[in-house]
């Protein structure tokens, strides 16, 4: 067995039994020739995999801020109320109860992916009902919720890209007239960003790829949408996977590329077998396989990964970790991935918006693309748009469109809107006197998730959310992320407790910035910001929470809070 | 090999290229502090201690192999405040008992804690519990101690190639767990090569742990001549032709106390100055007058040690935490990481002196309650210093109380403020 395999066969030995045994870590580590606690190393990395046996139904409850306004409270208690079992704990031999990150359904919370299907606006009479057809016997697969994300706004048609009529094969035609180099070219001039939150120049990567010689190259597809609140990747797979592909073929075709790798969030794995139907039909097509549209020696083939349960693993080079069966940690690299990716060989890695609007470009051509949008940022972007709005949902928009616009009454209806955090917990967030910024590289740049509060929400406890996010996802190996997130969420607690000074505030800016600082990859570097612009962006917010002083140089103290365990002991000791 | 030049906190050096930038530093003279990076091994880039502006932006240092031209700041203000944040953060995450650790006085990470001057955590402690694991053949495993560094997942293979360690978990969870199948054919040498690698105490061979006496430890000498510089302490003025000073003992062990007695003939010449009112030294219970210094000791354990601190933030000018538990709870702290209720009842209803089918905790209206956990000083009152130590040395003390006392500059010799 290859290395690359891991995650598959783990995931056999999950689907099948249920948990992952220590027989089958020892199994596994001897047909990998390695020591059993590498692969318990990798087991334990991952959400998904348990160590220990779990009930034949397994319901993963999102937990994300937008369903803790959503009414999670009282789903969670009603599922547990249901089912007879507590959350994050084994269960019993019928149901385990898991919390788990966003799973891209935002804009239906709240929602649980049951055996991996999904259930959507849960109620506790819902769950009531569901519980007891599963009871029943009934398949869960009959019953789950049919979740397409609406998609509520595209430009005029004259400026629509991603949402137009679709055709197959037809993105791959100008092919047959171009060069690998003019495709390059194209995508080069269009200025077509990185849609997966990097805003990296996708054409820089392509050319960079192609200008490293070796014998096999490969193009990796980054379906793994883990952004709390971002869940326009999952809403292309519903609408247009077929772009994705010729995205991908294109890819291959202009770098040099033989091997396509989508790797797809578990989270989406009930999208899997529709997608692996229309492959199936690329193939039969020829637009996928062997000497693809008769072109002599243009072979490409596409296959899935499926990941599991790893935030970080959205980050190429922790993704590429992950795709060589390792744990999800960003390693130290000295070179990029197009130079070293995949198994060491040049790799691209785009996300599935990239790579969608890469083949939309070479259909359209660059200056239908480059007539749309800003300078900087030419084109349109998805907008995934969740909380406190009439119309949550998908959003095409022109670059350079304005806040304003976004949550007023032609697109999502915000009510009140008072905080608003742009591309999900690790961007950045906005008040109400920042709402004419328009989305463009110009200004702000918006990887694809909107979370809208109104003034009625507590900025703290979606402080706590985010900041708790980042402490369960951080892959654990520097110390500024795993134990600085770890500080700032006790941090926070401490002011919800109303225990809040003047100082918590500095103190909150100050460590953040040291996370920012020193911290290893990505995730670090950016876990900090929510909760540092909030305390400068919301000052008559968190002025109120700062308790007042006495004059006296006693520090705040909780001192019923100190002696309540005591005092509840001692009452049932006492004769 | 090809020399190439590059900066070094602006000053020219020069280096083989590709050097790794914390060997090149040292060549140059120039000292970066680093837990992870260890001679041959690949650049692990966890610790993060020895992060260096690279042109401007903050890398790892030991990820940096060097190339022309490359301008590097090591020194600047915001890097040392770094990464004595980042010791600071480890100091927190884990749980570490100095006093306690088999390894004082040969850890690489109380060494640095010293080496840049930390006095306290800005951070309070997490006081997680985590794991002791003594199942392995030839080693012990502390989690309470490990900083994650990564060194002994890359360096400690089997001879047949196979890894011992490996991180399991993630996010704050995450913890070096031992093969145990692997680890049992590591020969005794190999056991102890991986406990010297170990920047920590989280790595010991059972029985080979305190096989290093007193004066042969790796860091026993300090940098001869290091002085730290008793900044940041607090101004005072005062109209007493006397100076008052008022101390007393939380919850610790009067250890602190008994160092301040070795200032041994200087007490002689600090009663000349100062009268001690409020303390066990003179043995006045209460308050007579308003103090310009409290020296406290120990940390908050109950509701009369909050009371106690309360009072003397009230009449002292200037309050000092004196000792670890004062700082941040010191040993009584080990309790934090065990509920409440398992603490009473292995005192007072499952120990070996308890009687027979005992039932009561003690409690009476006289009797101060059990907080639910060791508080350090800082979180109850405002600290205007903090003397580390356990005990602290006699003449930091006293040079400390002088310096306040008397607005004198005094600096601390690196063997002063030392004291495992």
């Amino acid at each position: 067995m290859n290395r690359t395999h891991l995650l598959n066969k783990l995931w056999e030995y999950q689907h099948k039994f249920g948990y992952i045994s220590n027989e089958a870590i020892s199994e596994i580590s001897k047909l990998l020739n390695v020591s059993a606690i590498e692969i318990e190393s990798v087991v334990s990395f991952y959400h998904f995999f348990h160590k220990t046996p779990t009930g034949k139904h397994t319901i993963y409850l999102n937990n994300s801020i937008i369903s803790e306004l959503k009414g999670f409270e009282e789903v969670k208690t009603a599922f547990e109320k249901e089912t007879g079992c507590t959350f994050n704990d084994n269960g019993n031999e019928e149901f385990s109860l898991f919390e788990t990150s966003c799973i891209g359904l935002n804009d239906q919370e709240p929602a649980a992916l049951i055996n991996f299907y999904p259930f959507t606006d849960l109620t506790p009479k819902k769950v009531k009902l569901i519980v007891q057809k599963i009871k029943n016997g009934e398949n869960v697969k009959d019953f789950a919720s049919k979740t397409k994300s609406n998609i509520h706004y595209t430009p005029p048609f004259h400026k629509t890209v991603i949402f137009k009529p679709y055709e197959m094969g037809k993105s791959l035609q100008p092919i047959l007239k171009n060069s690998p180099q003019q495709i390059i070219d194209k995508i080069t001039k269009s200025k077509l960003l990185g849609c997966g939150g990097a805003f990296f120049p996708a054409g820089y990567k392509w050319q960079s790829c192609k200008n490293n010689e070796a014998d096999t190259k490969y193009i990796i597809c980054n379906a793994d949408e883990g952004e709390p609140g971002t869940f326009k990747d999952k809403a292309l797979f519903q609408y247009l996977p077929g772009l994705l592909y010729e995205g991908m073929i294109l890819a291959g075709y202009a770098t040099g590329a033989k091997e396509g790798i989508i790797y797809l969030r578990a989270e989406y794995l009930y999208l899997l077998p529709a997608l692996e139907k229309l492959l199936e039909e690329f193939y039969t097509k020829n637009l996928l396989g062997k000497n693809i549209l008769g072109i002599d020696g243009f072979d490409f083939e596409l296959r899935y990964q499926i990941g599991a349960g790893s935030y970080v693993c959205g980050a190429a080079s922790a993704l590429i970790e992950s795709l060589e069966g390792r744990r999800g940690e960003p390693p130290v690299r000295s070179h990029s991935a197009t130079k070293y990716g995949y198994l060491q060989k040049p790799t691209v890695v785009n996300n599935v918006e990239t790579l969608c609007y890469a083949a939309r470009i070479i259909e359209f051509g660059e200056d239908y693309f480059l007539n749309i949008g800003t300078p900087e940022s030419p084109g349109t972007k998805l907008i995934s748009i969740s909380g406190d709005v009439a119309k949550p949902g998908i959003y095409e928009i022109e670059y350079g469109t304005t806040f304003k616009e976004l949550l007023g009454i032609e697109m999502s209806q915000a009510t009140s809107p008072y905080f608003v955090q742009v591309s999900g917990p690790s961007g950045d967030c906005i008040n109400n006197t920042e709402f004419n910024r328009k989305i463009c590289k110009e200004d702000i740049l918006c990887g694809g998730a909107l979370m809208v509060f109104n003034r009625n929400r507590d900025i703290l406890q979606i402080l706590r959310n985010f900041i708790e996010f980042f402490k369960e996802e951080s892959c654990g190996v520097c110390t500024p992320c795993r134990a600085g997130n770890f500080i700032l969420t006790e941090k926070i607690k401490k002011i919800q407790r109303g225990l809040c000074t003047q100082e918590d505030l500095d103190e909150i800016k100050q460590w953040g910035k040291i996370i920012k600082l020193s911290s290893r990859c990505g995730l670090g570097k950016a876990s900090p910001n929510a909760l540092i612009m909030a305390t400068e962006k919301f000052k008559e917010y968190f002025n109120v929470k700062i308790a007042p002083n006495d004059g006296s140089q006693n520090v705040e103290f909780d001192m019923e809070d100190a002696i309540h365990e005591f005092d509840s002991l001692i009452k049932d000791t006492q004769l | 090999m090809e020399n190439i030049s590059f900066k070094l906190d602006g000053r020219t050096c020069t280096a083989e290229k590709g050097t790794n930038l914390i060997e090149a530093a040292k060549q140059n003279g120039i000292f970066i502090p680093t837990l992870c990076h260890f001679k041959h091994l690949n650049p692990l880039g966890s610790c993060r201690v020895c992060t260096v502006n690279l042109n401007g932006r903050p890398v790892a240092g030991c990820t940096i192999s060097l190339q022309e031209g490359m301008d590097i700041e090591v020194n600047t203000t915001e890097l040392l405040d770094t990464r004595k944040a980042i010791l600071e953060m480890m100091f927190v995450e884990g749980n570490h008992f100095c006093p306690s650790c088999e390894k004082s006085g040969d850890c690489q990470m109380q060494n640095l804690g010293y080496e840049t001057g930390i006095r306290f955590t800005r951070y309070p402690h997490l006081f997680v519990d985590r794991l002791v694991d003594a199942r392995p053949e030839r080693i012990v495993v502390n989690q309470n101690r490990c900083i994650k560094c990564k060194r002994c997942i890359e360096e400690v293979k089997t001879n047949d190639g196979f890894s011992v360690f490996s991180f399991t978990q993630r996010g704050n969870s995450t913890k070096v767990s031992v093969d145990y199948e692997q680890e049992a054919k590591l020969s005794e040498i190999e056991a102890e090569r991986a406990m010297q690698i170990c920047p920590t105490g989280s790595i010991l061979v059972k029985g080979k742990t305190f096989s290093k006496p007193f004066g042969n430890r790796q860091f026993d000498l300090g940098p001869e001549g290091k002085q730290f510089s008793l900044d940041k302490i607090k101004k005072h003025k005062t109209t007493n032709k006397k100076k008052r000073i008022a101390t007393t003992s939380l919850a610790g062990c009067f250890g602190c106390h008994m160092s301040m007695l070795d200032i041994d003939l200087g007490l002689l010449d600090l009663l000349e100055v100062v009268e001690f009112n409020k303390s066990p030294i003179t043995d006045i219970k209460n308050f007579t007058e308003h103090c310009d210094i409290g020296l406290i000791e120990g940390g908050c354990c109950n509701t009369h040690n909050i009371e106690v601190l309360r009072e003397f933030r009230k009449h002292c000018d200037i309050l000092v935490s004196v000792g670890e538990c004062a700082i941040w709870g010191g040993l009584p702290a080990i309790r934090n990481t065990v509920p409440l209720e398992e603490c009473l009842r292995e005192a007072y209803l499952e120990s070996m002196t308890s009687e027979e089918g005992a039932t009561i905790i003690p409690n009476h209206e006289d009797i101060p309650k059990i907080l639910n956990k060791v508080y350090s000083n800082h979180e109850v009152v405002k600290i205007d210093y903090h003397i580390p130590g356990c005990p602290p040395n006699a003449n930091h003390i006293w040079n400390v109380v002088k310096h306040i006392l008397f607005e004198e500059e005094y600096s601390i010799a690196y063997p002063e403020f030392k004291y495992d």
